[in-house]
């Protein structure tokens, strides 16, 4: 059981939160512009990161708000709870050099939504 | 909408049922007197309210209900209605039963006028929730059973309203003083919730083993 600290309400057990998936997945400029492939990129392709990752949260059952965590998949731990909307934090494990991590991971674009 | 009840007469409401009131009798039976007693009480007057408390209308809201609540936990208000903060935009109006349209009460048209043009809503919810009283010495060790926030009194003080868990039935926990909780569960979770309250009372109705 993770225990997630929400950004309104504090410490709550994992059970009272929704994931939300990857974290600033930006919507394209122009969707028209967009042929099937690159937009099945945008709907379906997400990172399947080891180590820090970037995902969106919902605190379903308290206030009902969403936030974004840095969170590593493989020890759970997690890194940094920030605003939607915000840039990615930079974590300790992702500055450090990793061969494990891809480059080109990290996409700081302002997240929509 | 707002024009359909004319609330000139008292309506007949005694055919009305609470959404617990099949467990009326199991809540007698099931309360443990001076340990854990538990109750519904029916029909309370329920107003979701969705604005910036620091907008014109939060304000002019605010100046209906005696306040809103800053932040998580607070309950604000004045007299007897409460504001208990859901979101950092979204409060539950709690007050009496006569408080509502429907016996004349002028609570939700005072909450529509102060709302007026402005961004957000005023929705009567007293339908969605129906109200758990659960008092006594024993009602934190009942709740403990099921709910994952720390009830110890020096973390949740009195007067703190909670929206979380109990019995995995989503619920708002308010703390009125140190041995009484509020608990509103939705309508449609009352009777599992209930029996769930009275399944976790029982221990206290036999002597304690020593
Ligand atoms: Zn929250």
């Amino acid at each position: 059981m993770l225990l997630i600290s929400c950004p309104n309400c504090g410490s709550r057990d994992e059970t009272e939160f929704h994931y939300g998936g990857q974290a600033h997945v930006p919507y394209p400029e122009n969707p028209n512009e967009l042929n099937d492939v690159e937009w099945s990129r945008y709907l379906f392709y997400r990172e399947n990161t080891k180590g820090a990752f970037a995902e969106r949260w919902l605190h379903s059952t308290g206030c009902r708000q969403w936030f974004n965590m840095l969170r590593d998949t493989v020890t759970y731990d997690i890194q940094a709870i920030y605003p939607m909307g915000t840039p990615r934090p930079d974590s300790p494990a992702a500055t450090s050099s990793n061969p494990g991590t891809k480059p080109g991971t990290t996409a700081p674009e302002g997240a929509t939504k | 909408m707002a024009e359909t009840a004319a609330p000139a007469t008292k309506k007949n409401l005694s055919l009305r049922t609470s959404p617990a009131a099949l467990l009326r009798a199991a809540f007698e039976t099931g309360s443990v007197r001076g340990s854990a007693e538990l109750s519904e009480t029916s029909f309370l007057t329920m107003v979701g309210v969705r604005v910036n408390r620091d907008s014109g209308a939060g304000q002019r809201i605010a100046s209906v209900t005696g306040g809103l609540p800053a932040k998580c936990g607070e309950v604000a208000g004045a007299g007897d209605t409460s504001v208990l903060w859901l979101g950092p935009e979204e409060f539950m109006v709690v007050a009496p039963v006569e408080a509502h349209e429907s016996l004349g009460g002028d609570l939700l048209q005072a909450l529509r006028e102060a709302l007026a043009d402005g961004e957000g809503q005023v929705v009567d919810l007293s339908a969605n929730r129906t109200t758990f009283e659960l008092t006594g010495p024993r009602s934190r060790a009942v709740l403990e059973k099921g709910c994952s926030l720390d009830l110890h009194p020096r973390v949740l003080k009195s007067g703190t309203a909670l929206s979380t868990e109990i019995g995995n039935i989503p619920v708002v926990l308010w703390k009125i003083s140190d041995e009484s909780f509020r608990i509103f569960p939705r309508a449609s979770f009352a009777e599992f919730l209930g029996r769930w309250l009275l399944d976790a009372m029982r221990e206290y109705a036999s002597p304690e083993v020593p």
